[in-house]
């Protein structure tokens, strides 16, 4: 909560909210890799799930990449850097093909699946709140959501950020 | 005293950080938890982490890829 930081029974307590917009398995990561990082600093972390980063709540996570419209989007080869040319992502399957690379990339270089660093967050009491707004728009149920999250509005998050030292949008 | 190791070789950002929180509750205040890491990223990382929760980072060593650091637990 963050009145534990006016209370004063942390010492050093700092607090941070995070915007959450994008639920691609890339985007998905600068959010959860910021926030388990802040709580085990012992920094209070608020996540606001709103839009396309809502399905992040989810129990299933199916989340996937593609390079549409993502010039930026590089992946080692053979020593050497590939770019995807837009036209390929919209053959059937392709984007499939990425993902699993991308899922393969991702474990091969040690980097933590955002199913476990979901739970690690879970696990330091990081806050999560799910857009109730975006909910009612794309119809998701609380029921397909992880257990412990909270649910509100723009208020519930605003009133929360408000007292953070570091608020992101991503 | 008992000796309090983590071996984080292997992993990324911000795995070692997480992994080193978690076992430095199971180790007793002003004891130290030596961790291991071969990510590269975790030398600045140790830095700011023992920096901002108090725990003091008694020593950081590079020995080829690897990377050592000692936390006494504050």
């Amino acid at each position: 909560m963050l009145d534990k930081a006016k209370s004063g029974d942390m010492s050093n307590a700092k607090s941070m909210s995070i915007i959450v917009t994008k639920g691609t398995l890339d985007w998905a990561y600068p959010p959860f890799i910021l926030a388990t990082a802040a709580a085990a600093m012992d920094i209070d972390v608020t996540m606001f799930f709103t839009f396309y980063g809502l399905p992040l709540l989810n129990k299933n996570l199916d989340l996937k990449v593609s390079t549409l419209g993502n010039p930026a989007m590089k992946m080692p080869m053979a020593g050497m850097h590939m770019a995807m040319p837009n036209l390929m992502p919209m053959i059937p399957g392709v984007d499939r093909m990425t993902t699993t690379m991308m899922k393969n990339l991702i474990k091969k270089k040690g980097v933590a699946s955002i199913e476990d660093l979901r739970e690690a967050a879970v696990e330091m009491d990081v806050k999560m709140i799910g857009c109730q707004m975006t909910m009612d728009l794309f119809e998701f149920s609380k029921e397909d959501m992880i257990d412990g999250i909270e649910i509100g509005g723009a208020a519930t998050y605003l009133e929360n950020a408000v007292n953070c030292d570091i608020n992101l949008y991503i | 005293m008992a000796e309090h190791v983590l071996n984080a070789e292997g992993l990324n950002c911000p795995l070692p950080i997480i992994k080193a929180k978690k076992a430095l509750k199971s180790v007793p205040q002003g004891e130290i938890l030596m961790v291991r890491s071969t990510d590269p990223g975790s030398v600045a990382d140790f830095a700011a982490f023992c920096n901002q929760t108090g725990n003091e980072l008694v020593s950081s060593n590079t020995e080829g890829n690897v990377y050592t650091f000692e936390i006494k637990h504050n």
